[in-house]
């Protein structure tokens, strides 16, 4: 039983980092019907970004301060670097037919990607934690200061959301863009700048994401983008993609699934689970657990 | 006579080995093998309209499969081929190996295609990613056949001359598919997928055809490289490969068989051109392909042809308005 909590837990941790990344695609889906690849890279950069700053800031102590100090520079950085992907990738592709956007999708992440090889190394990094390491005993479940942090994180991020979404006016025309753009654009809004908002949002919860696990796994590099990534679109799938709160719950779903593959039957298979959930729900519930059925129109 | 010089030229014995590099045969080789690769994905992304990203996966199977049935029958194989002169028991032997990786391809593609080609667009690129990721898995999990020690001891049956019988073999079969009435089907669920459907065109049938046609290709692509190769691991068949093989139809222009052809060996080219600046050319690569769909997304010859049909005339072509597909 004891095993099983600690796996839970362990789950949990990683279902939040999904979570995290799953929050970015669902927006950007949400708004622009277009699966932004570049997303996992996103949260590659970020990581980096949290990387130098708490090697350059970081004093003789781990300190929490620190730690946000990192997080909230990356979160920063990758906010404008969201911002001119949309604005030179994505907007001239924007009324192109669908494979067109999602091949110069595809296209930005191998840039990013490669880009990353080129002026991070291509060589894993380890990121010792900026913020001081701590563990909770409860039973004989062991919860890390660091899986505490990103679940806490992530809820926090997630509400702030939700509630700029349903409650500001921002969020009106977040949400009158996603429901039809050119009618959001006949009434006023100015859709360029919500969707460079969008990204710019996504991405910063990207960033999060990526110094969050750079200092709970301690280890970073160029490539680590692709799984997080592409697992982090299962889960919004999973949720109902262009549903916030269900891609909170297909990231915690996609964690706990995930360790549990790896504690229960064999660790090979980690990589595969999330795609086996995949394939079953787009069978059986293509619109995700919260999504709803879009019509198809001629 | 003309029988047997076929296949002694087919097997690489009578290929002047001593004028030309061994290395240059190398890339002409791996280039005829990422033709028949481009040619195949084109048939299914570019006339097919249906974006798959996993066509690694189906490379695997059939390059594994092959490799596994040559290491361990192939020289029983060759002994019952015995009475044919030259070096023909080995092309036998390598024939009846692609074929078998075909089939298991077109078997993993049909499995694959029943489900995920109901779903549209680009929830259909997920899923034939995570297909690919997940045959990836799975072999790295098969001890017989290496797992994740990689897969050696393969006997080198193929060769520059075979590789580019089977490209030659797959343009002439895309060409026909496209060309016959199925091949309109494919062509008018690629244009529309709802209009097709009204026009009584069971249009998931289609689609699966026409993928499991796309996936036993990739299967003999995938034999023909572990039997040039000799030596195969899983690190060559991951998702940046079925990018690769994107890469390639799209610069060359989706739904243009030449411009496959044109973009492999591009590609290719490029590849091995830019192998002195390593660090900068996937960077390059990157950037080439969001400049291309920005400014020219319908690749260096869009749907034409570089070699025009005299007879029949154009196809006529269907103009999109934009902001459809």
């Amino acid at each position: 039983m004891t095993t099983f909590l600690q796996q839970l837990v362990n789950g949990l941790s990683l279902g939040s980092i999904y979570a995290l990344i799953a929050l970015g695609y669902t927006m950007v889906y949400g708004i622009l019907r277009l699966i932004n690849f570049a997303h996992g890279d996103v949260y590659m950069v970020g990581a980096y970004v949290g990387y130098y700053v708490s090697l350059r800031f970081r004093g003789d102590e781990p300190s929490f301060a620190h730690a946000l100090l990192a997080m909230l520079v990356a979160m920063l950085a990758c906010a404008g670097l969201g911002v001119v992907i949309e604005r030179f990738a994505y907007r001239p592709v924007r009324r192109a037919a669908k494979m067109t956007s999602l091949i110069t999708a595809i296209g930005v992440s191998l840039l990013l990607e490669n880009g990353g090889q080129l002026v991070f190394g291509a060589d894993p990094k380890f990121f010792s934690s900026a913020a001081p390491h701590r563990e909770l005993a409860l039973g004989g479940v062991r919860i890390s200061s660091e899986q505490l942090q990103v679940f806490v994180v992530s809820l926090v991020l997630t509400a702030l959301l939700l509630y700029m979404i349903h409650r500001t006016k921002t969020g009106m025309a977040m949400r009158a863009v996603s429901f039809n753009l050119d009618a959001a654009k006949l009434m006023g809004v100015s859709t360029n700048l919500i969707i460079a908002l969008t990204f710019a949002l996504g991405s910063a919860f990207a960033a999060a994401a990526g110094v969050l696990i750079a200092m709970a796994i301690p280890k970073i590099d160029p490539l680590m983008g692709i799984m997080y990534g592409l697992k982090a679109f299962v889960a919004a799938v999973l949720g109902g993609i262009g549903n916030v709160p269900g891609a909170l719950l297909g990231g915690l779903i996609i964690g706990v699934a995930e360790v549990f593959t790896v504690g229960y039957l064999s660790p090979t298979y980690r990589d595969a689970i999330a795609f086996a959930i995949l394939i079953a729900i787009l069978l059986f519930r293509p619109q995700g657990i919260l999504g709803r059925v879009e019509k198809e129109k001629v | 006579m003309g029988c047997w010089s076929l296949g002694a030229l087919l097997s690489g014995d009578l290929l002047p080995s001593v004028v030309v590099s061994p290395y240059i045969v190398q890339i002409l080789t791996l280039a005829g093998i990422n033709v028949l690769l481009a040619v195949s994905l084109n048939l299914i992304n570019g006339f097919t309209g249906q974006f798959s990203i996993g066509h690694a996966g189906f490379m695997a199977i059939g390059a594994y499969s092959s490799a596994f049935l040559s290491v361990n029958y192939g020289e029983r194989l060759e002994r019952v081929f015995a009475f044919l002169p030259g070096s023909a028991p080995r092309g036998a032997v390598l024939l009846l190996v692609l074929a078998f990786g075909a089939v298991l391809a077109a078997i993993a593609g049909f499995l694959v295609g029943v489900p995920s080609l109901r779903l549209r667009g680009d929830y259909l690129a997920i899923v034939t990613l995570g297909f690919g990721e997940i045959i990836r898995v799975f072999i790295l999990n098969i001890d017989a056949i290496g797992g994740a020690r990689g897969f050696s001891g393969i006997p080198k049956y193929a060769s520059l001359g075979w590789v580019y019988f089977f490209a030659a073999a797959g343009i002439l079969l895309v060409y026909r598919v496209v060309h016959s009435s199925f091949g309109r089907t494919l062509l008018a669920v690629r244009e529309d997928e709802i209009a097709a459907e009204a026009m009584g065109v069971d249009t998931t049938r289609a689609k699966v055809i026409s993928f499991v046609i796309s996936s036993a290709m990739a299967g003999v692509a995938g034999g023909l490289f572990a039997h040039y190769l000799m030596y195969i691991h899983t690190n060559s068949f991951t998702f940046i490969k079925s990018i690769e093989i994107i890469i390639m139809i799209v610069i060359g222009g989706l739904g243009s068989i030449t411009g496959s052809v044109l973009g492999a060996m591009l590609y290719i080219g490029l590849a091995e051109g830019l192998r002195a600046f390593e660090r900068f050319r996937m960077v390059t690569f990157s950037l080439l392909l969001i400049l291309i769909m920005i400014f020219r997304p319908q690749g260096i010859l869009g749907r034409r042809e570089i070699f025009r049909r005299r007879r029949g005339g154009e196809r006529p072509v269907v103009r999109m308005p934009p902001g459809k597909a």
